[in-house]
């Protein structure tokens, strides 16, 4: 039987080390906020959209965006630059508002979404928007991809780290258990998986559809080092995503509330793809802005 | 501006499925339902609230929706598999070629909001190559009923045939185009609108678009035949030769794509019986972000998009 050797990563330190803590939180907060507040106005804006999901995984986006990941917004391409893949592409408008606000386009873009002709299309689409490395929308896609980038990594004279998220009710996908399996074989330590465990699918909650608990042992049985967090937690998320990359990959399952930040659209499920009336927009941003 | 658009009123197709689906389901203790966190999306809250233990939710995992169809044909019950059709057959596509169309199954596989129906949401979510992929499937039908009362009949035969099925159940807004006394019948086209100059032929949205398109002509003086084609397999070769001989000329239309959909299959059986003067209408690249009648505004599958094309030839 062959084993596949794991190459031993230079620790590339996380990328805002040098500040201190509360710093980087604070920072990962503005960003939240900035995100969230863009996503309702974009929603609002198109008509349509996935709020629920958008606020999911606000606090991780922003946490990875602000502190964690080594990309360059204006050298978008940067061949040694960390690799970030949304599996969940339904929440697109929380992640071109990460984008947009982290530099990498403008701000102003955000007020295209869903326009006849935008680049910001429903779902990512890495051939218009600067900073998508994979095209996402179909559940099931981001893992695999993910797999690639770090084996790809491994083969590369300068390696990076790739960080890949993806729905709780996703992971019914078995596209996602053959990628485990494989990351696990290949023991790729820079992959780190972040699950938004957020407990809602579209249509119900994920343990009366296809039930996924006992989900941490279950990655660990597939070979995965395995991280609970509160995923609203900015510091505790820092803390995980900046570890050192280990022996084998890192699943990340980060315990969320499906439209955290706006009290009537907290972990419920018809707001998987809802759009806020006039008055509930209102409403949200008085909530958002507090 | 056409008699169409202004007065009639328009319809979801998915509607009337349910409804079927339901009054069936009544009287077939064999009909389930089997869908991929698709509940409200497939329509089938009521379905589920009559029959709780006859709708098998699997989550969000397509191949094995298509696969437990399969194990529930084999065990005498009659699924209906309902996803969105992008998911649906894209990501089950082997699954739908193993299990249910070698198989030989009788699995009614619907997809739900096909075409470009879900516009905004972009190419990932188009289920514009279905046409291509399930028409090259021996054993497999392809259904597309273009109003409510096609929709009814449609699944009513999907449940009582023996075959396997694909049944496009679109949510675009449609208006009743079928003459109350035709009822729907695998693999014959209906005649909608009879004429000499050139024949428009269109399946689900693109029919009341057509009979549209029929009018735009006439006005300049051209007769235009309509043909429903609620079957694109196994196609109604028949009434495409009739019309190719009797009109010389034929345009196809589709929420699809040109490369391997209605109008190739349409494309290949004059080429080969009685070569025609033809436009195929259809998508004809990944779209552009937009909504739904953005979308087809944009491929020219308007009613005046069809009737330029039919222009075109007959110029
Ligand atoms: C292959 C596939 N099947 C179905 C869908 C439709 N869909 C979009 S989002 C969603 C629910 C996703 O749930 P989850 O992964 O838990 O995301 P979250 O709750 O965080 O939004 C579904 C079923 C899809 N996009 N792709």
């Amino acid at each position: 039987m062959t084993t596949i050797p794991s190459i031993r990563m230079p620790v590339r330190p996380a990328r805002l080390a040098s500040l201190d803590a509360a710093e980087r939180e604070e920072q990962a907060r503005a960003l939240s906020r900035s995100v969230r507040l863009s996503v309702l106005e974009m929603i609002e804006h198109a008509g349509l959209g996935h709020i629920g999901g958008d606020f999911s995984v606000t606090d991780i986006l922003a946490t990875l965006f602000s502190s964690v990941l080594h990309v360059r917004p204006q050298e978008h391409d940067w061949p040694e630059r960390d690799r970030f893949i949304l599996s969940k592409g339904h929440a697109a408008a929380a992640l071109y508002a990460a984008l947009a606000h982290s530099g990498f386009f403008p701000v102003s873009a955000l007020g295209t979404f869903m326009d006849p002709l935008s680049m910001l299309n429903g779902h990512p689409n890495r051939n218009k928007v600067l900073g998508i490395e994979t095209n996402t929308g179909p559940l099931g896609h981001g893992l695999p991809v993910a797999v690639g980038c770090a084996i790809a990594s491994e083969l590369s004279p300068q390696p990076w780290r790739t960080y890949v998220v993806l729905g709780d009710g996703e992971l019914q996908e078995g596209s996602n258990w053959e990628a485990i399996m494989t990351a696990a074989h290949r023991r790729l330590g820079t992959l780190t998986a972040v699950v938004d465990r957020n407990r809602l699918q579209q249509g119900a909650r994920t343990e009366d559809t296809n039930s996924l608990e006992p989900l941490a042992d279950k990655w660990r049985a597939f070979g995965w080092e395995v991280h609970e967090v509160d995923g609203h937690d900015h510091a505790a998320l820092y803390e995980v995503f900046s570890l050192a990359p280990g022996e084998r990959p890192r699943c990340v399952i980060a315990h969320t509330v499906k439209g955290k930040g706006v009290s009537f659209i907290e972990d419920r499920v018809e707001w998987h793809h809802k759009v806020p009336s006039r008055e509930q927009v209102e409403q949200a941003r008085k909530e958002l802005e507090a | 501006m056409t008699a169409v658009q202004e007065s009639a009123p328009t319809f979801d197709n998915r509607q009337a499925f349910a409804e079927e689906l339901i009054r069936l389901a009544r009287q077939d203790p064999r009909i389930v339902a089997v869908c991929n966190d698709s509940v409200g999306s497939s329509n089938l809250g009521a379905f589920q609230k009559e029959f709780p233990d006859r709708l098998i939710n699997v989550g969000i995992a397509e191949q094995d929706m298509v696969g437990v169809g399969a194990g529930l044909a084999n065990g005498g019950f009659i699924p209906f598999v309902c996803a969105a059709g992008p998911f649906l057959t894209g990501r089950a596509l082997e699954q739908i070629k193993a299990d249910v169309a070698y198989s030989n199954f009788h699995v009614v596989l619907c997809a739900m909001s096909p075409g470009m129906a879900y516009g905004e949401l972009g190419p990932t979510h188009h289920s514009i190559e279905d046409f291509a992929w399930i028409g090259a499937l021996d054993n497999m039908t392809i259904v597309v009923p273009a109003d409510p009362q096609q929709t009814r009949e449609a699944v009513a035969w999907a449940a009582s045939t023996d075959k396997p099925v694909y049944l496009r159940v679109g949510r675009f807004k449609v208006p009743a185009v079928t003459p109350p006394d035709v009822t729907f019948e695998l693999g014959r086209a209906v005649t909608l609108r009879e004429g000499g100059d050139v024949t428009l032929i269109g399946t689900g949205t693109t029919v009341s678009r057509a009979l549209e398109a029929a009018d735009l002509l006439a006005a300049q003086g051209f007769e235009a035949r309509v043909l429903n084609m609620a079957t694109v397999k196994p196609l109604d070769e028949a009434a495409v030769l009739a019309a190719a001989r009797e009109t010389g000329r034929v345009v196809t239309a589709e929420e699809a794509t040109t490369r391997g959909g209605l109008g190739s299959m349409v494309a290949h059986v004059l080429a080969v019986n009685h070569p025609t003067p033809m436009r195929t209408l259809g998508v004809t690249e990944f779209a552009p972000t937009g909504s739904a009648a953005y979308l087809l505004e944009h491929f020219h599958l308007t009613a005046r998009g069809i009737a330029d094309a039919a222009l075109e030839l007959l110029r």
